[in-house]
């Protein structure tokens, strides 16, 4: 098993076990990262939505080259509310990396990955369609799952699993 | 979903002029495999344009779940893709068993091998039945649904269910298999690679068979990366990729086995795989058989995994852990996880997210066919209507996972 880090020691300190997805991040745009958590042997990378797109084309450079999924976590009531979650997957590597974006809820949207991969295009739409979170620059931005006509976004926290909305 | 007929991806619109049609099919079309709704945008009989609406089976499996203890949602995820249960049982206990840093005793794993391989070789019986089906091929449909319905009578015989098996728990399985269990699943072992021979001797020569394949739906190795594309299609399009083998879980490390790649990149590619992986699973099954070790087949964690009926009624501390379970679920510890496994379809994907409490916070499934679908324009545009039929047929394309 790993060993514990010291109390002391940020995420980014521990560079011996720095993983290939942090370090291709941090020689392509120094600060571009916001935190690096890894737990459970999964490393999680938060970036501002600023970068997402281009990070994620020079992960994609470096071998990331699959979009296994995104979804979005509503961490209401707390601020940023809403986390977007990427997993890539490199195949060559045998590793997967998850990108977190952290976005307001007064301003739900972030740019559209479907230029680096049209995997994405269904994704998006799954995630405005149930928690209302725009994707900038998505061709089809329409509900996928629930009626054209529907109101309300069901997996956010604030709507009711039963029962009258 | 919507209502009414939508005219879709403006972005991937061709400039025919007023020459297209638009055609409905679907969702109550024999050949789209449960209620999928495609809108095709046609050329005389040449495909321009589809639109998949997708959506009608959407029950909200993934809210639902987050009002349910971590034990209560095994039954949903049975339910999300109704051909292959044992797997989604699977890739959900094996995220929550992360996120409890569970370690699960080797006759676990390996019966949850053994269970998963059946699965996948009962599910792709399903998919050559119906495939071939829509090709016009009507008699294999009987001789695979024949050899499915013995995979079902096994699990029947472990869990009391033919579809929904719920088999799995959280930190190991429900129980000991009955004891002719063993006998049973050897014999239909035995017995299944002639099958397989009399399939393929139905099939591979048929001329139609071959004609209605070949050539179809080409996608090439980078479209499918890009796509997302998982499983079978993808290894038909020449990508040697398959998680048992190079991530492997629950005890896959321990097998050997061989992963058919091709690359033919069509619709013929993706049945011949399809036949071999029937092959070598009925190889993983002999092995897990042979060599099925002793011992628990629950982990040994008394705070999660209830305890033996015997315990139970016996002993003060079980009967206290067993009410506790029953009643008030168990916590996990926060954190999130991601595991994947390889479902007969492609990338399974259970991403879990815990916040300490006994119910999930968030529970997403990432589903093979969900992004295969998204390939369909890319195997259709700028071929022939019928071959449409086929592509579906070749994706395999459950839409319970799909719309959940």
């Amino acid at each position: 098993m790993d060993t514990a880090p010291t109390p002391a020691e940020t995420p980014e300190a521990a560079a011996p076990a720095e993983h290939f997805a942090v370090s291709t991040l941090n020689t392509w745009r120094p600060g571009c990262i916001d935190s690096v958590k890894t737990a459970l042997r999964e490393t999680t990378i938060t970036l501002s939505r600023e970068h997402l797109r281009e990070a994620c084309e020079t992960l994609q450079a470096a071998g990331y080259n699959f979009l296994a999924d995104v979804t979005c976590l509503d961490m209401i009531p707390s601020e940023p509310r809403f986390h977007v979650i990427y997993h890539l997957l490199s195949l060559a590597r045998k590793e997967r990396v998850r990108l977190k974006v952290p976005v307001n809820s007064t301003d739900a949207a972030v740019d559209t990955i479907i230029p680096v991969w049209p995997a994405a295009n269904f994704y998006e739409r799954e995630i405005f369609d149930l928690f209302g979170v725009r994707f900038g620059g998505h061709p089809n931005m329409r509900r996928i799952m629930m009626p054209e006509d529907w109101v309300g976004h069901p997996l956010r926290k604030d709507y009711p699993v039963e029962g009258y909305r | 979903m919507s209502t009414y007929a939508p005219l879709l991806h403006p972005h991937e619109s061709v400039e025919t002029g007023d020459r297209t049609m638009v055609l409905n099919m679907g969702p109550q079309h024999p050949s789209t495999h449960g209620v999928l709704r495609l809108v095709l945008e046609i050329d005389g009989e040449i495909v321009v344009n589809i639109a998949p609406d997708i959506g009608y089976l959407h029950t909200g499996i993934e809210k639902t779940c987050e009002a349910k203890f971590y034990q209560q949602v095994v039954p949903l995820t049975d339910r999300i893709d109704y051909l292959c249960p044992m797997t989604n049982n699977l890739a959900y206990c094996l995220a929550v068993e992360k996120l409890l840093e569970l370690k699960l005793p080797p006759r676990a794993q390996w019966l949850r091998v053994l269970l998963n391989e059946l699965t996948r070789i009962q599910s792709h019986l399903v998919w050559l039945g119906t495939h071939a089906m829509d090709l016009g091929a009507l008699t294999i449909f009987l001789y695979c649904f024949r050899e499915r319905e013995e995979i079902l009578r096994i699990f029947e015989n472990i869990s009391g269910q033919r579809m929904m098996t719920s088999y799995f728990r959280v930190g190991g399985i429900a129980m000991e298999p009955p004891l002719d269990f063993w006998p049973r699943v050897r014999a239909f072992l035995k017995k299944m690679p002639e099958k397989i021979d009399e399939y393929q001797n139905l099939l591979t020569g048929n001329p139609i068979f071959i004609h209605r394949l070949k050539n179809v739906g080409h996608l090439s190795a980078e479209d499918a990366i890009a796509l997302g594309v998982t499983g079978p299609p993808l290894r038909a399009s020449g990508v040697d990729w398959d998680l048992r083998r190079d991530m492997p879980y629950s005890g896959y490390e321990n097998f050997q086995f061989k992963v058919p790649i091709s690359q033919d990149c069509d619709v013929w590619a993706r049945y011949v795989i399809r036949m071999e992986e029937m092959r070598e699973s009925v190889k993983i099954c002999l092995q897990a058989l042979d060599g099925m070790p002793e011992g628990p087949i629950k982990a040994n964690a008394p705070k999660v995994v209830l305890p033996d009926r015997e315990k139970m009624k016996t002993q003060m501390e079980s009967l206290i852990y067993h009410f506790k379970i029953v009643t008030e679920g168990f916590t996990v510890p926060a954190g999130e996880v991601y595991q994947a496994v390889e479902s007969p379809r492609g990338e399974m994907g259970y991403y879990v997210v815990s916040d300490g409490t006994a119910k999930p916070f968030r529970v997403h499934m990432r589903n093979p066919s969900f992004a295969t679908l998204q390939a369909m324009n890319k195997m259709c545009c700028g071929r022939l209507l019928a071959d449409v039929v086929a592509v579906i047929g070749s994706i395999d394309i459950v839409l319970g996972e799909i719309d959940r």
